[in-house]
């Protein structure tokens, strides 16, 4: 397996839907060549970090109002 | 591989976090007329529908715009929520059809999602240096925050969406795909775009000796 192999099936890769055989020689192209390990583990990151990445609060006058809007339609139907 | 282990399919973050054990009975309730019960799944998904309409609008007005319209949406709808999904993807999909009417109109309809996009020819990267020590100690939860925002707001709408809807919200690809009217290759293709542009804007900031 070849460099410009890895990044056809990354995006598999990246997503765990690779059969074992094909995981493996990923693997095997990993374990030797390091641009390619580099290239997957930052993506990788880069993946985990948004994931993670918590939301801040909604501004105060935002938050404020989407709640009178809320509170205006769900409290005045009959 | 001495990497973490990832698997983008199957989080362990969202369930834990964000679907919560009483959710089935707060959506019952709500729909049985239950005002607080819909009071609290706002404020429950208030901060991540906002960052959703926020990341696809690239603005502020729009995006309280686009949130407010979602919830009140989703209120009126609540009777068609079937159960089969969960609220939360329902109420994404909601929140993503909001958002992209305001940048469709803010655009002047030059955004079109399903239109073929240029994905490139994919080539591995390489000018690649390692990042190192984890951005999340190195930063902190503002400043990450921000960075974060800043370059996934620089990426093109038909990458960032559905980066957002893939690896944000944590919708598989088939909820991606049927969200957005595109294919499941479509989907695929776009997300490894995306994916590997944020890796490289990122570079930027995470590299090991990038000033902070
Ligand atoms: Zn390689």
């Amino acid at each position: 397996m070849k460099c410009k192999d890895i990044v056809k099936e990354l995006a598999d890769y990246l997503d765990e839907d690779l059969d074992s055989s094909l995981r493996a020689s990923i693997e095997e192209h990993l374990g030797k060549c390091k641009d390619c390990r580099l290239v997957v583990d930052t993506t990788k990151q880069t993946i985990q970090i948004y994931c993670n990445s918590e939301p801040a609060p909604l501004p105060a006058e935002t938050r404020v109002k989407l709640h009178d809007a809320l509170a205006k339609r769900l409290h005045h139907q009959v | 591989m001495n990497s973490p282990k990832l698997n983008p399919t199957q989080p362990t973050f969202l369930p834990s976090h964000v679907v919560k054990d009483d959710e089935p009975a707060l959506v019952g309730a709500a729909k049985a007329g239950d005002i607080q019960a819909f009071e609290t799944l706002v404020s429950r998904y208030e901060r991540k529908i906002f960052r959703l309409t926020q990341n696809i609008t690239q603005n502020r007005e729009d995006a309280e715009d686009a949130m407010q319209e979602a919830f009140l949406k989703a209120y009126e709808h609540l009777g068609d929520f079937q159960g089969n999904s969960r609220f939360y993807t329902w109420l994404v999909r909601i929140a993503v059809n909001q958002a992209l009417m305001k940048l469709r109109r803010r655009r002047n309809n030059i955004v079109s999602l399903d239109e073929e996009v240029d994905t490139g020819e994919d080539t591995m990267p390489r000018e690649v240096e390692d990042w190192g020590p984890s951005p999340e100690e190195r930063y902190q939860q503002s400043e990450l925050g921000d960075i974060l925002s800043k370059v996934i707001g620089e990426l093109d709408p038909a990458f960032r969406i559905v980066f957002q809807l893939r690896d944000i919200e944590q919708l598989s690809t088939e909820e991606t795909a049927e969200a957005l009217g595109l294919s499941v290759p479509a989907v695929k293709s776009r997300l490894l775009r995306a994916r590997l542009k944020l890796r490289h804007n990122l570079n930027h900031y995470f590299r090991r000796g990038a000033t902070t």
